[in-house]
């Protein structure tokens, strides 16, 4: 599969995942510098990497969704791609209205990095094929602006579209609602995400349970060709 | 003409505002009586403009575009002309 990794200014989780991805698929990522205006020709997958995109300032990923390359990777998303957001990537995808609704300053103002319990919630996308539904698996966080919020009537709306991915599982860290920890597009191609699943897609760096999310995304490109 | 605007921005009534909360319990250590504090952002910024009607439509504009997440904040701009 082919996979380009954004670069914004401030982005320090892209190294990881090209590293999590050929370590799981033996697949070659590619980075993308955020000034580029287009995509590599044959992307199947984008990822929006963790970190902190134009330092933060203003709010988290306000200033990445202004980026010459966030144009492609919309028009990729439009056309069916699959986009992964991850932590600051999961920032800049809601900051660009490629998914509802907003993170905000963790319940505790504290910034919190450990591994989490997550639940899948859904195991028939494109993402999660590779989990049992219900699964509970475990996913470093590492996040200060972390708490998922949207207004209440579209909360709900996103309940009955099943557009939620992940939730948190034996307690919620960071106050998000209904213990959401990443949610999907109403397509299914986008997945915005707080939790890590590059930190723990090898066992020697603690733990594997992100590794199955990289080979259900490439079975689903091989699968469908797109 | 060049106008400046100072913008304010700040969560959304029903929004948590975790800093207004702790900055609260400060003040209520301090014995103040129960203070009700949300925290916000002071934006200024500065344009050239052809009359102040589209200034005041510019400063909007950027509000919407970049400054303000409108899923949970609110905001409001007082505009001046400059010298």
């Amino acid at each position: 599969m082919n996979v380009a990794v954004v670069v914004f200014p401030g982005s320090n989780c892209d190294r990881d995942v090209v590293k999590a991805i050929k370590h799981a698929t033996g697949d070659e990522a590619e980075l993308v510098w955020h000034g580029e205006t287009e995509l590599p020709g044959e992307t199947d997958l984008v990822v929006l990497p963790g970190g902190f995109s134009y330092g933060d300032y203003l709010r988290c990923g306000a200033m990445a969704h202004t980026a010459p390359i966030m144009a492609d990777v919309k028009r990729h998303a439009d056309r069916g791609g699959l986009v992964l957001g991850i932590c600051n990537g999961f920032q800049v995808l809601t900051e660009s209205k490629m998914l509802p609704g907003a993170l905000l300053v963790n319940r505790d103002l504290a910034f919190i990095c450990r591994p989490v319990e997550i639940s899948v919630e859904r195991n028939d996308t494109a993402f999660t094929s590779g989990y049992e539904k219900g699964q509970v698996i475990t996913v470093p966080i590492a996040h200060y602006e972390g708490r998922y919020h949207l207004p209440e009537d579209e909360l709900d709306l996103l309940e009955k579209r099943g557009q939620v991915a992940f939730r948190y599982s034996g307690g919620n860290p960071n106050g998000a609602l209904n213990d959401i920890a990443g949610i999907f597009n109403e397509g299914g191609n986008v997945l915005g995400m707080m939790p890590h699943p590059e930190r723990y897609s090898d066992r020697a760096v603690g733990g594997d349970d992100g590794l199955p999310m990289w080979l259900s995304i490439k079975r689903w490109i091989e699968r469908t060709g797109a | 003409m060049r106008y400046g605007a100072e913008i304010l921005v700040y969560l959304k009534e029903g929004v948590l505002d975790t800093q207004g909360k702790a900055v609260a319990a400060s003040l209520t250590r301090l014995g103040y009586d129960d203070p009700s504090v949300r925290v916000g952002k002071y934006i200024r910024v500065e344009i050239e403009a052809s009359d102040i009607d589209s200034a005041k439509e510019t400063f909007d504009k950027m509000c919407k575009d970049l400054l303000v997440n409108a899923i949970v904040e609110d905001y409001t701009v007082k505009v001046e002309e400059l010298r």
